[in-house]
């Protein structure tokens, strides 16, 4: 299964980004292959507006099951995930990727 | 004559200077005001008069045909306000992003993107002695402003002949709203206060102004209050200062009621006066 981060930085011990539309990186970690793949997401800086139904159409587009951020999608963005069909946890904005991944795990993270 | 009353800093007395600026010319000859605040327009509070006319306005949006549509992605690579996403076998629109461009409908191979109108506020125009007062109001719920000021400017645009002084009440910051209220007039005044706050953001609306190409000056709101540091700037920079309305209590206190203040406090009248000279000097030399 595909699990997605958003993220301060691409490995284990990277910061999570608390936020969804304007995370610095999108990280996926594949748990079949224990793989990462990665997407820079921080020309995002740029962008007025939209930034969330931007960053929503990347993170399809890489496929994972599962989204873990801290503060939740908007209400456009939480529109293409939903459609989507990508389940979404919160509430690991203040974690690393590792911890917020066992914290899912664990099943200590909010359904969003 | 069309001049718009910005500011970079909200709360600096944008209205309080249209309203009553309105209410000084009306004493003499015919006057327009236009708030373009739509997402908040408040000079209503202040000027009244008879309802002479109502509108409904309406933006285009998008409105996807997904029978004829081949999923080629141009739309979602021309939209700059991703406002129009590809996900998979299916495009959404998000109607609160839509700029109104066309891009994406224009540009679709198999027209599957037909723009369709879509409610976004209203335009009332209200008829007061000399004071014509034109106020739009963007529905709860609309996020862009720009679409409805561009439609305000032109129903001003047909509906008055271009000699009569026209002014516009616009909203605050440096975005894009503030760019569509104040692109096509021929004069901005900048209103700020005398604080740091309002000096950093007067440094960016003028900026603004400069890209613009727009003539502009600063008139200084609550005069006495903070530092000298805002009139150094305007003289350093050779930006006119128009007027320096001083600090009072008693402005608030009127304000506060919705009442006119140039009316009650000579001291105050004497700098709006200022202001209208200035604004006829400069149609006279137009």
């Amino acid at each position: 299964m595909k699990i997605a981060f958003t993220a301060k930085g691409t490995e284990w011990e990277s910061e999570m980004d608390p936020r969804f539309g304007r995370t610095e990186f999108i990280l996926v970690y594949d748990d079949g292959k224990d793989e990462f793949t990665s997407f820079d997401n921080r020309e995002i800086e740029n962008e007025a507006h939209g930034a969330g139904p931007k960053t929503s159409q990347k993170l399809f587009e890489m496929g994972p099951e599962v989204l873990i951020t801290g503060n939740g999608p908007g209400g456009n963005a939480a529109t293409v995930l939903e459609k989507a069909g990508i389940k979404i946890y919160i509430g690991a904005g203040q974690m690393s990727v590792k911890e917020a991944y066992g914290a899912y795990k664990n099943n200590n993270l909010k359904e969003f | 004559m069309k001049i718009a009353i910005a500011s970079g800093k909200g709360g600096t007395g944008k209205t309080t200077l249209s309203t009553n600026l309105t209410a000084l010319f009306a004493e003499t000859e015919k006057i327009v005001l236009t708030d373009l605040d739509v997402e908040e327009p408040n000079s209503g509070l202040f000027i009244k008069g008879e309802l002479v006319k109502e509108e409904i306005k309406y933006k285009m949006i998008p409105e996807w045909k997904e029978d004829t549509c081949t999923l080629c992605g141009e739309c979602q690579k021309n939209c700059n306000f991703h406002a129009v996403i590809q996900l998979g076998p299916q495009i959404l629109v998000f109607p609160e992003l839509c700029h109104s461009c066309y891009a994406c409908s224009e540009l679709c191979p198999t027209d599957s993107l037909p723009m369709v109108s879509q409610r976004m506020g209203t335009l009332n125009h209200y008829e007061n002695g000399n004071i014509s007062f034109i106020e739009s109001r963007l529905d709860i719920g609309q996020e862009q402003a720009v679409p409805l000021i561009a439609q305000t400017n032109d129903y001003i645009d047909k509906t008055f002949d271009k000699n009569i002084v026209k002014i516009f009440d616009a909203p605050p910051g440096t975005s894009c709203p503030v760019i569509e209220a104040t692109k096509d007039v021929d004069f901005v005044i900048l209103i700020t206060e005398p604080t740091p706050f309002g000096l950093h953001d007067l440094k960016l609306a003028v900026e603004t102004m400069k890209e613009l190409k727009k003539d502009f000056g600063v008139v200084i709101n609550r005069y006495g209050i903070g530092n000298n540091d805002v009139v150094d700037y305007c003289e350093g920079d050779n930006i006119p200062i128009l007027a320096k309305i001083p600090n009072s209590r008693k402005v608030a206190e009127l304000y506060s009621k919705g009442e006119l203040v140039y009316t009650e406090l000579p001291e105050i009248k004497q700098e709006f006066l200022k202001i209208r000279n200035y604004i006829l000097n400069l149609k006279i030399n137009n």
